[in-house]
C-alpha cells in the first residue's frame, strides 16, 4: 500500500469510468480541444495578430470562424485563447491544489482547536465573494507586478502579468472545497488500521501524511482537480471579459467574448465573433464538469443516486 | 432575542469595519498615484491635486479623514467624475442594481422552485430529464455566454427585445433571465431533490393514507418541509446575485454599480473603488442577517436565539 501510489481508492474505478458514455464522450472532446491548442499553431500557422484588409469577413474556407474588427484569423484567435485560458485553468488548479492538500491534511490530521480554527478561517473566506477580491487584487497588484517584469529581459514579460496574477489569484481563491473535502477524507483514514499500525511501528508524522495517507486521497484530490479547472477557467474568462484579465493583444476566451459581444449591435451583427468562442468555451467547461461528475461517481459508487 | 439581535448588529459593524480598513490600506498599497498615467503631469500640479483630494498627508491621516467621512455618510469625491462626489454616483447606480437584483431574486426563486417541483412530481419521465439537463447546461455554461447569445436571438434576429440600456421594462427582461438563469438551475436541483426525499417520508404517507388528494399532500405538507434547502440557500444566492450583477450590467451596458465597479479600477478611481466595495458590502451583511432571521422564523427546530 504504501510503495505504489494507487490512483483510485477502490478497485475498478478506471473500468466504471469506461462504461459511462458521458464521461468518456467529454474525456474525447476535452482531448481534441487540449490537443487542437497545443498543436493548432503548427496545423493551422495562421498568425492570430496579424492584421488583414478583410473585417468583418463571416467564416469561409479561407477563415473557418470569420475575422474580426482588425481583420484578424478568429480560429487562430480562437486557438491561441485555448491555450491561455487552458494554461491559466490548469496552472491555477495546480495552485490551488497544493494550497488545498496541504492545508486539509494540516487540519484533519492536527485536529483539534487547530482543526477548528482552520474550518472557521475557510468558512470565513467562503463568505467574501471571489470577484470582489478577485477585482481588488487585480487593482492592486496588476502595476507591482508589471514593474518587476518590466526589469526582467528588456520587459518582454510586461504583457504576461495579468496572466501571473490571474494564476497566483485564483489559485490562492479556489481552494477552499479542495481542503475541504481532504480534511474529511483524513478525518475518515486517520483511525483505520493501517495508520494506527505505522504509528505503532514508529513512523514519523510527515512520513505517515505522505505515505500512507496521501496515497489514499489521490482518487478524490483528482476528482476535484477536474472541477477546479473550470471554475478556475471562469473566473479567468469572466475578468478577461470584463477586461480586467488577459489584456491585449493576447487573447482568451474571456476577451474574445467581450470583442463578440461587443460586435452585437442593430446596426452589423458579427454574429460569428461571439457564436464561436461562446460554443468552445461552453463545450470545455461542459465536458470538463462531465468527466468530473463521472470520475466522482466511478469512484464511488454509492454516491450515485 | 434581543440579545441575539445586538451581537450579530455588533458583528456586522465589526465586519464593515475591516472591510473598510482592508479596501483602503490594499488600494493605496498599490504603487503610483491616482494621477499617474502615461501621460506626466507636471509635480506642481500633482501635488495640487493630491492636495485637493487630500491625498497628500500620511496614510494614518488619510484614513483617518476617510472614517471621519465615512461616520458622516460621505464616500469622497470621485477622481474620475470630476464634478460629482461618489455619495452622487451611488445614489444614481445603486436603484438600478437594485431593480435588476430583486427581479433576478424574484425570477430565480419562483421558477427555480416551480421548476424544481414539477421535475420531482415527474421524475424519470421527459419533464424530469429536460429541466434537469437544461439545468446541467445553465450551470455550466457562464453568464456572459448566456447573456451575449440571448441579445443576439432575442435582440437580433427575432428583434423582441432591447439588446441594452435601460429604462423600460423590456430592457429588463434579458438582463434579469442571465443573472437568475445559473440560480434557475441550481434551485430546481435543490428543490428536486429535496421534495424527492420529503416525499419518500412517514408523515407524506400518513397523509396520503389518511385520503387526501396528491395535489393537498404536496401543496400542503411537502412543499412546506422541502422548501428549506432553498430558504438556506437564500443567503449564498444574495451574494451570488450581488456580484453577478457585475457582469450582466457590463454585458447589457446598464447604468449600475457593476458598472463603476470595473470602471474604478480601470481609472484607479481609488475613492469610487472603496465606496463601491463599502456599499457591497453592507448589501451583503444585512441580506445574510435577513436570511438568518428568516431561517430561524421558518424552521423553529434551529435555536439561534440563544
Amino acid at each position: 500500500m504504501s510503495d505504489v501510489a494507487p490512483l483510485s481508492s477502490t478497485p475498478g474505478t478506471w473500468q466504471r469510468l469506461a462504461r459511462n458514455r458521458t464521461a468518456m464522450g467529454a474525456l474525447a472532446i476535452l482531448g481534441f480541444i487540449v490537443a487542437a491548442a497545443v498543436l493548432g499553431p503548427l496545423l493551422y500557422p495562421v498568425d492570430p495578430h496579424t492584421t488583414s484588409e478583410a473585417q468583418f469577413a463571416p467564416p469561409s474556407l479561407a477563415h473557418f470562424f470569420g475575422t474580426d474588427l482588425n481583420g484578424r484569423d478568429l480560429f487562430a484567435r480562437v486557438l491561441q485563447g485555448a491555450r491561455i485560458s487552458l494554461l491559466v485553468g490548469l496552472s491555477g488548479a495546480l495552485v490551488s491544489f497544493f494550497i488545498g492538500t496541504a492545508y486539509g491534511l494540516l487540519s484533519g490530521y492536527v485536529g483539534g482547536r487547530t482543526d477548528a480554527t482552520l474550518m472557521r478561517l475557510i468558512e470565513i473566506l467562503y463568505a467574501v465573494p471571489r470577484l470582489i477580491i478577485l477585482l481588488i487584487a487585480s487593482f492592486v497588484f496588476d502595476p507591482m507586478v508589471k514593474t518587476q517584469l518590466a526589469a526582467v529581459w528588456d520587459g518582454r514579460w510586461v504583457g504576461y502579468s495579468k496572466i501571473l496574477i490571474l494564476i497566483l489569484a485564483l489559485g490562492l481563491i479556489e481552494w477552499l472545497t479542495m481542503a475541504r473535502i481532504v480534511r474529511g477524507q483524513v478525518l475518515a483514514l486517520k483511525n483505520q488500521q493501517f495508520v494506527v499500525a505505522a504509528r505503532s511501528l514508529g513512523q514519523s508524522h510527515v512520513r505517515i501524511l505522505l505515505r500512507h495517507l496521501l496515497p489514499n486521497l489521490a482518487g478524490i484530490v483528482i476528482v476535484y482537480l477536474t472541477l477546479t479547472i473550470p471554475a478556475v477557467i471562469l473566473d479567468e474568462s469572466l475578468l478577461s471579459f470584463l477586461g480586467l484579465g488577459i489584456q491585449a493583444p493576447q487573447a482568451s476566451w474571456g476577451s474574445l467574448l467581450a470583442d463578440g459581444a461587443q460586435a452585437i449591435n442593430p446596426v452589423k451583427s458579427s454574429w460569428w465573433l461571439l457564436v464561436f468562442p461562446a460554443g468552445v468555451m461552453s463545450l470545455t467547461l461542459l465536458a470538463l464538469n462531465f468527466l468530473g461528475d463521472g470520475l466522482r461517481d466511478a469512484l464511488d459508487p454509492r454516491q450515485r443516486r | 432575542m434581543g440579545l441575539y439581535f445586538l451581537r450579530r448588529f455588533l458583528g456586522l459593524f465589526l465586519v464593515l469595519w475591516c472591510t473598510i480598513t482592508l479596501t483602503f490600506f490594499l488600494v493605496r498599497l498599490a504603487p503610483g498615484t491616482p494621477f499617474s498615467r502615461e501621460r506626466k503631469i507636471p509635480p506642481a500640479i500633482e501635488k495640487q491635486l493630491l492636495a485637493r483630494y487630500k491625498l497628500d498627508g500620511t496614510l494614518w491621516e488619510q484614513y483617518r479623514g476617510y472614517l471621519g467621512g465615512l461616520c458622516k455618510g460621505d464616500l469622497g469625491p470621485s477622481i474620475k467624475y470630476r464634478d460629482r462626489s461618489v455619495n452622487e454616483l451611488v445614489a444614481d447606480a445603486l436603484p438600478v442594481s437594485v431593480v435588476l437584483g430583486l427581479s433576478a431574486f424574484l425570477l430565480a426563486t419562483s421558477l427555480g422552485i416551480w421548476l424544481g417541483s414539477l421535475a420531482a412530481l415527474r421524475q424519470h419521465q421527459w419533464m424530469d430529464t429536460a429541466a434537469m439537463l437544461g439545468a446541467l447546461v445553465l450551470i455550466s455554461v457562464p453568464s456572459f455566454v448566456i447573456g451575449p447569445m440571448l441579445a443576439l436571438v432575442f435582440g437580433l434576429w427575432l428583434r423582441w427585445l432591447p439588446v441594452g440600456g435601460w429604462g423600460s421594462w423590456s430592457s429588463l427582461v434579458l438582463p434579469a433571465l442571465t443573472l437568475a438563469g445559473p440560480y434557475v438551475a441550481y434551485i430546481a436541483r435543490l428543490m428536486r431533490s429535496s421534495l424527492l426525499e420529503v416525499l419518500h417520508q412517514d408523515f407524506i404517507r400518513t397523509a396520503r393514507a389518511k385520503g387526501l388528494s396528491d395535489a393537498a399532500v404536496v401543496t400542503r405538507h411537502a412543499l412546506k418541509v422541502a422548501l428549506l434547502p432553498v430558504v438556506s440557500f437564500l443567503g449564498p444566492l444574495a451574494a451570488n446575485l450581488l456580484t453577478g450583477s457585475i457582469v450582466v450590467e457590463s454585458i447589457f451596458s446598464i447604468p449600475g454599480m457593476g458598472g463603476y465597479f470595473v470602471n474604478s479600477i480601470l481609472n484607479r478611481d481609488v475613492f469610487l473603488l472603496s465606496g463601491v466595495v463599502i456599499v457591497y458590502c453592507t448589501l451583503l451583511v444585512v441580506l445574510n442577517l435577513c436570511v438568518d432571521l428568516l431561517y430561524g422564523w421558518l424552521d423553529r427546530r434551529i435555536q439561534i436565539y440563544e
